[in-house]
């Protein structure tokens, strides 16, 4: 294309501002994660694992940790089997009310986190009577789980949609042809395909899920905190915040690593 | 799960027409439309919920404003081998962890000196303050500036995208029949990548609107500048009938947003 050379620089320029706006803030807490100073100021001043071992050493962070990676993986596998499931049925064939279906599929992360969070807290407060039997769900770790895997479904469901519309109808058919059962042919031809996309929306899903703090916060019972909701009680501590730029750096490191494999993951099949 | 979703949005939307019980703080079954006429006629509210709306209008347009050209330069410009790099390199902050970012923009924009809390307090203040001598310390634009950082990547990703699938030829040739590279811009790219950036949008617009956690840590709490606290204090009052009153302002909205969305063509592009 063709393009003077003032308009390259000028657009290269903002995209480098761009970049820097999006990890400068990162950077700096890592840094800070490390600074013997006890201000946020930059230049830190000099470098310590202090704070670290601290970290390691308090039990608040750590059952937090265990607590959200519990969460994220129960949430992330009951999300995995419902969106692949609705998924299928979506994709194959069209029936009354499909765009509404795909249109609700979209709201548990377009609506705002409170809306969702007090909805599904109404719920499960709520004795729910259904004539034969009536219960009450309760908040606490189940309800937590039930509450991550609406959204977390959203992240698998739109991962394996996506898969499943860049394959070829054609291969269905030419397996169907070939003798295959309808079994068969998803366990050889569809499922290989769409493995890697499940993995792919997985992960997203797990990091969705161990990041969420508004639907968390009202659907978890008392005496659960995740590791945002620790943060969150923390940060204002007069002595936590060295500590609290540890966990917040940990996260980041556990975290970007797995997002960029998973990344690589769902877009491994069209790129060779 | 779309059941008990679903099932839990309406139940909301019945629980705004329950009657408070002055007594006991509790919500009764007596239905009652006072709770939705004092959710709709309160002007501190609604004043609120305008200001909520103008924060996450603003975050949209300054997410499009990087977006355009960031996405313009990635898919057109930069060299096709590190096209993917700097893509996944705009994509990976977005899992680095809501509260992690959070709290590095509260960090970011710290004022020097005095502070309630104390070891944020000494020295001369956060990074802004330290390395460019200004900050805008804990307000709205601090609030904007941290709210575009958290969803730039979703604006970034379908406008690159629409980006992508535009031939460069259109924009050669709209320079061939005399258009200024603003006129191309205006005339050309703005139409043809309008649905990309309404299925950003989507993204940029409601998820700051539904936010008041990260404004409430970059603000420092010092006032209320989203309508989502708002819901929280009124849930805490406790005034759970009127809180969920005050959901449905939202609720509407973002059904509405989504619609005018589909309109424009933003679900193809999401």
């Amino acid at each position: 294309m063709r393009l003077s050379r003032p308009v390259r620089w000028v657009l290269a320029a903002i995209t480098a501002l761009t970049v820097a706006y999006l990890y400068v803030p990162l950077l700096v807490v890592a840094r800070l994660s490390f600074t013997r100073a006890k201000s946020v100021s930059l230049p830190g001043d000099g470098w310590t694992l202090r704070w670290w071992r601290e970290a390691w050493e308090t039990d608040g962070p750590r059952e937090a940790l265990l607590l959200s990676v519990r969460v994220a993986l129960v949430a992330t596998l009951i999300a995995l089997v419902l969106g692949t499931l609705a998924a299928f049925a979506l994709h194959r064939r069209r029936f009354f009310g499909r765009d509404a279906v795909s249109f609700l599929m979209v709201l548990p992360i377009s609506l705002p986190g409170i809306v969702t969070g007090l909805a599904l807290q109404n719920t499960f407060t709520r004795t729910i009577d259904l004539g034969i039997v009536s219960f009450e769900v309760g908040l606490g770790f189940h309800s937590l789980v039930i509450a991550h895997a609406t959204f977390c479904v959203v992240i698998a469901y739109n991962n394996v949609i996506a898969r499943l519309r860049r394959m070829s109808p054609n291969l269905l058919e030419a397996s169907a042809d070939l003798g295959a059962s309808p079994f068969q042919t998803f366990r050889l031809v569809t499922f290989p395909l769409v493995r890697s996309a499940l993995l792919a929306g997985g992960i997203l899903a797990f990091a969705l899920s161990f990041d969420e703090i508004v639907v968390t916060t009202f659907t978890s019972g008392s005496g659960y905190t995740t590791l945002p909701q620790w943060i969150y009680n923390n940060f204002a501590r007069p002595k936590a915040p060295a500590v609290v730029n540890v966990v917040a750096t940990l996260v980041m490191f556990v975290s970007i690593p797995i997002a960029w494999l998973a990344q690589r993951l769902s877009d491994g099949p069209s790129h060779g | 799960m779309l059941v008990i979703y679903v099932g839990s949005l309406v139940l909301l939307v019945v629980a705004a027409f329950f009657r408070l019980d002055p007594a006991s703080q509790k919500p009764t079954s007596d239905l009652t439309t006072d709770n939705l006429r004092d959710a709709l006629l309160d002007t501190t509210a609604l004043r609120l919920f305008g200001q909520t709306v103008g924060i996450a209008a603003a975050v949209t347009i300054l997410s499009v404003a990087l977006a355009l050209p960031t996405a313009f330069f990635i898919a057109k410009i930069a060299p096709r081998w590190i096209r993917r790099g700097l893509m996944v390199g705009i994509m990976l902050p977005l899992w680095a962890g809501y509260m992690v970012k959070t709290y590095a923009w509260r960090t970011m924009v710290a004022p020097a000196g005095g502070n309630k809390f104390a070891a944020e307090g000494r020295g001369g203040g956060g990074f802004l303050q330290s390395v460019f001598g200004m900050t805008p310390g804990y307000s709205t634009a601090a609030v904007i500036v941290a709210l575009t950082y958290l969803w730039l990547p979703y604006m970034v990703l379908p406008v690159y995208a629409g980006l992508e699938r535009m031939p460069a030829s259109l924009i050669d040739a709209s320079g061939d029949l005399g258009a200024r590279p603003w006129r191309t811009f205006r005339s050309v790219m703005v139409p043809l990548l309008l649905p990309s950036i309404a299925a950003g949008s989507i993204f940029t617009f409601s998820l700051s609107l539904g936010d008041y956690i990260l404004p409430r840590i970059v603000i420092d709490g010092r006032q209320r500048v989203m309508f989502g606290e708002f819901i929280n204090a009124t849930l805490g009052a406790p005034n759970q009938p009127l809180a969920a009153a005050y959901t449905i302002l939202p609720l509407v909205m973002i059904v509405l947003y989504l619609l005018a969305m589909r309109r424009i063509g933003a679900f193809e592009s999401l």
